[in-house]
């Protein structure tokens, strides 16, 4: 049970997708300008991600390695393109705002990263498991981001009005930079930087260290 | 390894390829009348709502039972029975060379290099005659091609309202061409001065002292290349290489069913 836990758990703070992984950095820029919208994205990427990987963990054996990403493109594919067309027929609206990223979710790095670095190695329900807490991951940065992005750009939550703007006669004057892709950037480099000051764990070793500047004595 | 060999791979590849392909076209040809459907309700809901004839409440078949639909020949601005308007698709039609006209770079105004023989326009009728036109317009703005509709009072000059239904701008600066606030501000405008084509989106705020301000629209802020986009779309769809043949034509006074 605690195996299970933390499988779907871990990837949530611990060994986030996005922000330890640094993977599906592209959709959380794209679609967080609006809560509603990366709501939608974030349900569809856990079930792609989740059902990936459980295919691909049920036919792991039989997958030979050197054609092993193209299968797992496929399993993926696929699945993008039912839920695709599950959105257009029964959520129709917000499949048109959501439009070409619902199609996009096959080029995330977090489902082919789990894939190929867990669902091979791993059975089927833990690798279920594993792909919905990464998608839980991914969803959690994804609403904060989105929650910043649409409070301060549009002065909307949910598209309902929280800070009257002023296209719409009152005196907010939202942001314009919050509804341009490059303000996630910032914000998800915050949330980082946040993560990584609670848990040390994460900060990664430096890559060389400077040496200290040299005495006058010495070179003389 | 026993997955290895060049016939296990083929073989894993057929079968995962048959077995894919069998889902999603199943799932493509189960959920499609669905989506047909979605499809044509949107496109209903958009042109009512274009010309502010959208209540809420009401089944949006319902409401569009008040609408006529009807095939405009683009050359001549008359209304031709030539296509059926129920199946007719002007979209499909302008990207085939049979159904469409190559436009001269100087004439193409909304960029969209080339236009459709016939136009699907949409009448509000009453025993006097037209009461509300809608009219298909598209072009481009700064990423995207915009779709809506423009809908004109039944003088045939004054803007009854517009909207569009697909675009990708970007939300919160293009993206305001879907407000409601600056949808409204269109309300009311007029198209034409003296049956030439004269309305125009400015950048800012349009000055009201000033006389030409009936023919004029806000600007968005923050998106220039969209406004200056959809001035140039509605300039051309209501110029003469778009509607005002046909808005002439009507307005002559002869028998629109002719």
């Amino acid at each position: 049970m605690d195996n299970v836990k933390n499988t779907l758990l871990e990837p949530v703070v611990s060994n986030n997708p996005i922000a330890l992984q640094i993977l599906g950095i592209c959709s959380a820029l794209a679609v967080t300008s609006s809560l509603k919208v990366s709501f939608v994205m974030c349900v569809a990427l856990t079930v792609v991600c989740a059902f990936s990987n459980l295919f691909v963990s049920l036919i792991r054996h039989s997958i030979p390695g050197s054609i092993r990403i193209i299968v797992q493109m496929i399993i993926i594919a696929s699945l993008v393109i039912v839920v695709d067309q599950v959105l257009k027929a029964v959520a129709y609206e917000i499949s048109k705002q959501l439009s070409v990223f619902v199609g996009l979710i096959i080029t995330n790095c977090i489902v082919m990263g789990r894939a190929e670095a867990f669902a091979m190695k791993n059975p089927p329900l833990p690798s279920f498991l594993d792909g919905i807490g990464n998608g839980l991951g991914y969803s959690v940065i994804l609403l904060i981001v989105a929650f910043v992005r649409e409070l301060f750009g549009s002065g909307t939550l949910w598209g309902y009005e929280i800070f009257a703007a002023t296209t719409n006669g009152g005196w907010y004057v939202p942001n314009g930079m919050m509804l341009m892709p490059p303000s996630a950037f910032f914000l998800i480099g915050l949330l980082i930087w946040a993560l990584r000051s609670w848990k040390k764990t994460q900060v990664e070793k430096p890559d060389f260290k400077i040496t200290e500047n040299s005495q006058a004595s010495e070179v003389a | 390894m026993a997955s290895e060999s060049v016939h296990k791979t083929l073989g894993v590849a057929l079968v995962l390829c048959i077995v894919c392909a069998v889902i999603v076209s199943s799932a493509a040809v189960i959920l499609r009348p669905a989506q047909e459907e979605n499809k044509l309700l949107d496109l209903k809901t958009n042109i009512l709502a274009s010309a502010g004839l959208l209540q809420s409440g009401k089944g949006v078949e319902e409401q569009f039972e008040q609408i006529t639909t009807r095939i405009v020949d683009l050359e001549t601005g008359r209304f031709t029975d030539e296509v059926d308007p129920l199946t007719y698709d002007q979209r499909k039609a302008s990207r085939d060379p049979k159904m469409s006209v190559a436009l001269k770079p100087d004439d193409d105004l909304a960029k969209i290099k080339r236009k459709a023989k016939f136009a699907t326009v949409y009448l509000v009728e009453t025993d006097q005659g037209i009461d509300k036109i809608i009219l298909p317009i598209k072009g481009y703005g700064l990423w995207s091609t915009l779709y809506g509709f423009l809908a004109l009072e039944s003088d045939l000059q004054t803007v009854a309202g517009i909207g569009f239904y697909e675009h990708a701008e970007t939300p919160g600066l293009g993206g305001e061409i879907d407000n409601p606030t600056w949808k409204k501000t269109w309300i009311g405008k007029q198209a034409y001065n003296s049956g030439e084509m004269a309305i125009s989106v400015v950048k800012g705020k349009v000055d009201l002292t000033r006389p030409e301000s009936d023919y004029q629209i806000d600007g968005l802020a923050g998106a220039t290349l969209t406004t200056r986009g959809v001035n140039n779309l509605v300039q051309f769809w209501l110029g003469n290489e778009g509607f005002q043949p046909l808005i002439n034509f009507l307005k002559s006074g002869e028998s629109y069913n002719g």
